[in-house]
């Protein structure tokens, strides 16, 4: 049964991965949907942040992961390069697990 | 050119190299405590190459949750690949076959990281995908054998992640229209995370990006 989770999951994933390139590519979006792609990128990037800083399975989970992306936000406020940005909030989320 | 923004993306996912090795490890560990054998670990590594979704189909598995439920439960949670690589489809070059294979190479990281100059650049997220793909599978097969290498959560790499979105959001608030988008799709997210069953948020929240259609 196990490979038939591997195999299904897979197959799905692929095809998912593969939808936009695959459907869209090659060409020239209509104006119309130009617009709307174009602010996917910001969409999913806020849907991202949220689920992994406060998802959990069926509920919100308030824990050191919300203080790590919050310090890591003060780093971004203030225009620090990308890996001071994830140093910084990895580094506020394992102290405060040390502790 | 292109050859350049692919060492280019190489070098700029280099900083997150940690997180697929100890992760793709600990992969390898549950999924033979699941049963699935250090061979079908390293296939669904290598096929499905999305962490939260095979974290979730080996849990299940390994409580005894039957195939179905870890099937639905890693198809939703990779649903959202599907508006993230509508996101990127300009971007691909060539054949439909060529632009399958390399679509592949989308990862919320590889894709986040390739959108990092306000447009997304093809070079980057190959780059950045090639290199977290070896490490995904290569961490899988090492969890495999000696098991976890060392816990992610412990140097608090779960905190890195939304961190890195979050600083490959904020050039985009700049502007406005990108901004409500935002805002409205972290909204529908936060609303959705305590009912909907995982993935299906995020999915709910690309609507925001009907915003686009407003002049």
């Amino acid at each position: 049964m196990t490979w038939v989770v591997i195999g299904v999951v897979g197959v799905v994933t692929i095809l998912f991965k593969a939808s936009g390139p695959v459907l869209l590519g090659g060409r020239a979006l209509p104006p119309r949907v130009a617009s709307v792609v174009e602010v996917l990128a910001p969409a999913m990037l806020a849907a991202l942040v949220v689920t992994q800083t406060v998802g959990g399975d069926r509920q919100l989970v308030l824990d050191e992961r919300l203080a790590g992306v919050l310090v890591g936000g003060v780093a971004v406020w203030l225009r620090a390069p990308l890996l001071v940005v994830m140093v910084v909030a990895a580094a506020t989320a394992a102290l405060i697990r040390l502790f | 050119m292109q050859t350049s923004r692919f060492r280019d993306g190489i070098r700029a996912g280099l900083p997150l190299a940690l997180a697929p090795l100890l992760f793709g490890a600990s992969f390898g560990l549950l999924a033979v405590d699941a049963g699935m054998g250090w061979l079908g670990a390293i296939v669904m590594s290598a096929t499905t190459f999305a962490g939260s979704a095979q974290f979730a189909a080996a849990s299940i598995l390994e409580d005894g949750g039957g195939a179905l439920a870890a099937i639905v439960a890693a198809i939703l949670l990779n649903a959202r690949y599907v508006p993230l690589s509508l996101a990127v489809a300009s971007i691909f070059p060539g054949s439909r076959k060529r632009r399958l294979l390399e679509a592949q190479l989308i990862v919320d990281e590889s894709w986040a990281l390739s959108g990092r100059s306000g447009r997304f650049e093809y070079g980057v997220l190959t780059g950045v995908g090639v290199l977290l793909y070896v490490l995904w599978v290569g961490g899988t097969a090492a969890g495999t054998i000696v098991g976890d290498l060392l816990d992610p959560e412990a140097i608090g790499l779960d905190a890195a992640f939304p961190a890195l979105f979050l600083a490959l959001l904020a050039p985009y608030l700049r502007s406005r229209r990108a901004l409500v988008t935002a805002l409205v799709a972290g909204a529908i997210t936060l609303v959705l995370l305590p009912f909907a069953p995982a993935g299906v948020p995020i999915v709910a929240a690309s609507l925001a990006c009907l915003i686009g259609l407003r002049r």
